[in-house]
């Protein structure tokens, strides 16, 4: 059987584009997406994912092939040919890179926009501005991500302030009044995030929803995004911030409206009785000992009698 | 990077030891050298004057609201004094182009007479300064630029006095062997460009 | 202290390298002058400190082997991963980078030695005061803040480490700058009349991309570390939020030499990589100009990427954008390089030796470092994974996949050069099988860990990722075993190997037309450019044993 070398690389070229292809949409790598910004984020990485498997089946077909096909014979002691470049080619093989970084630049600032990172915001109220202004006309520059242009994230958002500290994150809803070490959300309501920090630089980070920004003390950085799926997700430091920085983890509750009217409630009820902050927070249903951490000082505990209580409830 | 300046200084002061063998027919590359450093060395200033430029652009009030007035006698007369220095300097080189070193002498003398003159300056507004150097931001950054461009002026007073020293050696410097005259005029010529733009930068544009 | 750029024509001043003197052992451990030694020294510095490195990164990878801090206290496991980076970074890669240089530059453009013979023993000898420096931190608390040291983290964790941290990183950075001095004027000044420079090998090109960064970069560096200093010990506050001072400042200054960092560890392996491929290959270089001049392009685009590692801190979104678009252009030269490597490999009679086998690990591991790295670029996905283990696994695979790759491919390619005897192929095709699983084990699942949600720089972590953590693990171990062979090897083949003819690899460059190990002053006359530096195939006589190579520069020779 003979077929012709260009009937195989174009079957090889298939091949590739369908594995690609394929691969792309079923790597299976990333957590659910959590709301319409995530799943745009993931089709992102998909197509980008895409594109590296070709590239990568590609070059490391080549070498596979090269080093299969092209090594030297036992008793061959020739040189090979002595093609010293090929000008049509290197263009060829420098446009492509170049065309798909553009495409890719385009898509990714179109997905970034969607996601609300260029909107000039904080036209809100963010409440006592900091040491820092971000410019000295007192304009404030977005850090973060803002609100979607085109979408009605900046309708009645449910605004929260986010602060953290080694190492715990503090949750404040100042409609309501209440704090939290927890995160506690309706499903399909835009949710604002006012992020500062304490102390030192923390990251406040949602993976199911693809968002990050760090919390830079100092300054106000903000997130907004719209969760659309009932469920509890993780919420994380990225930064490093001390020690501790792997047990600086809560969670995110997104409920339905009606559960979160009645956590809302319960827990406006629990600050009333409640004599002190602190005490109030003691009576939150969250069930994770880091977020004691910021009143181990007034507690007098070690940070490290904390995390080692963190350890004994995970067995 | 004070530490590399001063290796970096006391190699050129010491280049002109292997002068006369460099001149075997084999080129010299020790100015090449130098200019490779001074653009290196350039980029520290360009971080320091990068940052102040960002505290500039970002603060509410800069300087920071009760930041006492800085002084602008002292400093625009030493300004005067290291410009003209560098004049000065130019002329010790262009007597040692017609093999006067006694006029080298001269002027490089005088150079390094302008250049602790500039230092005493700079230690007199220190030390009558309304500010330490923690009082806030700007002041902090005043210090730590001026602080770090004194010391390269103290360098290149110790340049110009090695170069004074060895010019005692008959034949030491001629007008076909003058590495290390050069060295110290060039890296004293940047010093003073440094200053010029750290001055614009510190005491003119607040 | 005195530099002679001439140490033929003053052997009284240069005590070390006068013409007939023979090499001694002992020089190896002196103030030695000549650019061979200097290069050897900074090889087996490098490689001390790869060890120790290492071992700090097999202490974290057991304690990950499960989601509790078992094995070390988190504070000692921030302590490790500080110095693990650290040292990696400035006491591995960097100096080994400079120890080719240091041993080829002037081999390779047929040079005496470097241009400061003797500010390049300076250079050399910052290394080892600044890493012992480095390590004497773990008696008193070592740094714990990260390589990047952020403030105000590094502000309040423990100063006396942080100080260490910041004097030893001043020095290594110094030494830094002094060798670039030397390599560019070097290159520029020192070449044979002969050789224009377009006809010099490319780690020449490679190594002027990098000395530019060096030069450029390191300055800035210094700038930030003095003023970190500052506010360590004089109390001011340029980057604490608590004083009025701005942390993002810092993270600016230290990125604008921590980025083109990646590349001044990367470029000197892609030189390598050039030299190694054609020469195994038989096959001219494809794409000479090609790959020289995106050597620069990678380098000047280098200097204006820095902010894409701050994507999620505070960079604003324009500028967030304008940091994308500059970062995804470095795929077109740096795609460029590795197609025309392949091009280089594709029709070539691959002599699959220890070298060219490390040399293939580099193309098929720095693609996986290469293709992440451009997705990394994209500002909403980097946002997800920005300081998660994808990031881990990405920068592994450039720089132990890219770097570390390359020099083992370079170790084993001037073995013969640099030592006079040969390797033992059998091990080191061991080593790279070892080193390939391991490495592929270690890195490759930590871009799942990441995506899924592990953050870095922890460590005790969510039990959900223990069974992916135990495969870096045991990846890990993998990797230490696989130091064996290629240490067995070395040993052994210095001290009991076939000796090594002048140029066992029938390669083209300079470096090969002297003895091996090359005599005090390289070359018993100035060498003769007789072929440029990747001319495979285009004399169809056999490439087997010298004589060709020799009889070809006797009639260059009778001819001129």
């Amino acid at each position: 059987m003979n077929i012709p070398s260009n009937i195989l690389t174009l079957i090889a070229g298939i091949i590739l584009t369908l594995v690609s292809l394929w691969y792309g949409q079923n790597h299976g790598l990333l957590p659910i997406a959590a709301s319409k910004d995530a799943t745009q984020v993931d089709e992102l990485f998909n197509f980008m994912m895409t594109i590296a498997t070709g590239l990568f089946l590609l070059v490391e077909g080549v070498l596979v092939y090269s080093v299969i096909k092209f090594r030297r014979r036992k008793g061959d002691t020739t040189d090979g040919p002595p093609i010293e470049g090929n000008v049509p080619l290197e263009i060829f093989w420098t446009a492509i890179p170049t065309v798909i970084v553009f495409i890719l630049a385009i898509y990714s600032f179109e997905v970034y926009n969607t996601m609300g990172g260029l909107d000039p915001m904080a036209s809100h109220d963010m409440g006592p501005k900091q040491q820092i202004a971000m410019n000295s006309e007192g304009q404030e520059v977005a850090l973060g991500l803002g609100v979607s242009p085109e979408s009605e994230q900046g309708n009645n958002p449910l605004i929260v302030n986010v602060n953290g500290i080694q190492y715990a994150w503090i949750f404040t809803y100042p409609d309501t009044g209440v704090v939290s070490g927890e995160l506690h959300v309706p499903v399909d309501r835009p949710v604002q995030l006012n992020i500062s920090a304490g102390d030192v630089l923390h990251a406040f980070w949602l993976p199911e929803f693809r968002i990050k920004q760090d919390a830079i003390p100092g300054r106000d950085a903000q997130l907004t995004f719209t969760p659309n799926k009932i469920g509890q997700y993780p919420v994380i430091c990225a930064e490093l911030c001390g020690a501790y920085h792997g047990g600086m983890k809560t969670s995110l509750t997104v409920h339905t409206a009606e559960d979160y009217e009645q956590w809302v409630q319960d827990n406006t009820f629990a600050q009333a009785d409640a004599p002190s902050e602190s005490v109030a927070l003691n009576t939150t249903k969250s069930s994770d000992e880091e977020f004691l951490a910021p009143y181990a000082e007034d507690l007098d505990i070690e940070a490290e009698a904390i995390a080692q209580l963190n350890h004994a409830h995970h067995h | 990077m004070q530490s590399s300046t001063l290796d970096e200084s006391k190699v050129a002061l010491n280049y002109h030891q292997a002068i006369e063998t460099a001149h075997h027919g084999h080129p010299d590359h020790r100015m090449f050298g130098v200019f490779l450093f001074l653009i290196s060395d350039s980029m520290t200033f360009l971080g320091f004057f990068a940052a102040f430029l960002i505290y500039r652009s970002i603060m509410p009030a800069w300087p920071p609201e009760g930041t006492p007035e800085l002084e602008l006698l002292v400093p625009i007369i030493n300004t005067a004094i290291l410009v003209s220095s560098s004049f000065v300097m130019h002329k010790g080189q262009a007597a040692l182009k017609k093999d006067d070193v006694s006029g080298l002498q001269f002027w490089f003398g005088l150079t390094a007479l302008m250049g602790i003159a500039f230092l005493l300056g700079q230690g007199y507004e220190y030390f009558h300064a309304e500010f330490g150097l923690t009082t806030n931001l700007f002041t902090s950054c005043f210090f730590a630029v001026t602080g770090f461009h004194g010391l390269h002026v103290t360098v290149g007073v110790l340049l110009i006095l090695s170069v004074l020293w060895r010019s005692r050696q008959e034949g030491k410097y001629s007008s076909t062997s003058h590495f290390g005259v050069e060295a110290a005029e060039i890296y004293w010529h940047f010093v003073d460009v440094i200053w010029l733009v750290l001055f614009v930068l510190v005491y003119l544009i607040n | 202290m005195t530099t002679s750029t001439e140490p033929k024509t003053n052997p009284i001043q240069d005590g070390h390298s006068s013409e007939h003197r023979e090499r001694k052992w002992q020089d190896y451990f002196t103030f030695s002058t000549d650019h061979k030694v200097i290069g050897i020294q900074y090889l087996v510095t490098a490689f001390f400190f790869y060890f120790v490195g290492g071992a700090l990164a097999e202490v974290m990878r057991t304690e990950l082997a499960t989601p509790d801090p078992d094995f070390v206290q988190p504070e000692f496991y921030n302590q490790l991963m500080t110095m693990h980076g650290t040292i990696m970074l400035f006491l591995w890669i960097i100096p080994a980078g400079a120890a080719f240089a240091n041993y080829l530059i002037p081999l390779m453009i047929g040079a005496e030695d470097m241009a400061f013979p003797r500010l390049n023993a300076v250079a050399f000898w910052m290394i080892p005061p600044g890493g012992i420096l480095l390590l004497s931190s773990f008696f008193n608390g070592a740094p714990q803040a990260g390589w990047t040291s952020y403030p105000p983290l590094s502000i309040v964790s423990g100063k006396s480490g942080e100080e260490i941290w910041i004097l030893s990183i001043l020095l290594l950075g110094t030494s830094s700058i002094l060798g670039a001095m030397n390599f560019v004027t070097t290159i520029f000044k020192m070449r044979i009349p002969d050789m224009d420079i377009h006809s010099m090998p490319l780690f020449c090109w490679s190594m002027l991309a990098t000395s530019a960064l060096i030069l450029l970069g390191t300055p800035v560096l210094a700038a930030a570390l003095i003023l970190l200093s500052f506010d360590l010990i004089a109390g001011t506050s340029f980057f604490n939020p608590a004083g009025g001072g701005d942390p993002i400042v810092y993270q600016h200054m230290f990125w604008f030499y921590s980025h083109p960092a990646v590349y001044i560890m990367i470029l000197p392996f892609f030189g390598v990589i050039s030299e190694v491929l054609p020469v195994h290959a038989r096959k001219p270089i494809f794409g000479y100009r090609a790959i020289a001049y995106s050597s620069l392009a990678i380098s000047f685009l280098g200097l204006i990427v820095w902010a894409h590692h701050m994507f999620t801190s505070g960079t604003p979104g324009w500028l967030r954008m304008f940091f994308m678009a500059t970062t995804m252009i470095i795929a077109v030269p740096t795609g460029i390089k590795v197609f025309s490597w392949c091009a280089t490999l594709w029709g070539g009679k691959l002599n699959l030796n220890s070298a060219l086998l490390f040399g293939i690990g580099f193309l098929s591991s720095f693609l996986i470092g290469g293709l992440s790295g451009v997705m990394l670029a994209a500002v909403p996905f980097d946002i997800h994974v920005h300081d998660t283990y994808f990031i881990v696994g990405h920068f592994h695979y450039v720089l132990f996949g890219g770097s570390v790759f390359g020099l083992f491919a370079g170790v084993y390619h001037w073995f013969p050069k640099m030592s006079g005897k040969m390797v033992n192929e059998t091990l080191g095709r061991l080593h790279f099988i070892l080193t390939f699983i391991g490495f592929n084990l270690t890195f490759l699942p930590m871009h799942q860990l990441g995506l899924q949600g592990m953050n870095r720089r922890i460590a005790l972590y969510d039990p959900q990722f223990q069974t992916i953590n135990m495969i870096c693990t045991i990846g890990s171990y993998i990797l230490a075993v696989s130091t064996f062979p290629f240490i067995i090897n070395i040993v052994w083949s210095v001290f009991k190997g076939k000796k090594a003819p002048r140029n066992p690899w029938s390669a083209l460059t300079l470096e090969w037309q002297t003895a091996s190990p090359p005599i005090i002053e390289n070359f018993e006359e100035e060498p003769v450019l007789w072929a440029g530096p990747y001319e495979y195939g285009i004399d169809t006589e056999s490439i087997d044993g010298n004589e060709s190579v020799e009889e070809m520069l006797a009639e260059v020779g009778a001819e001129s």
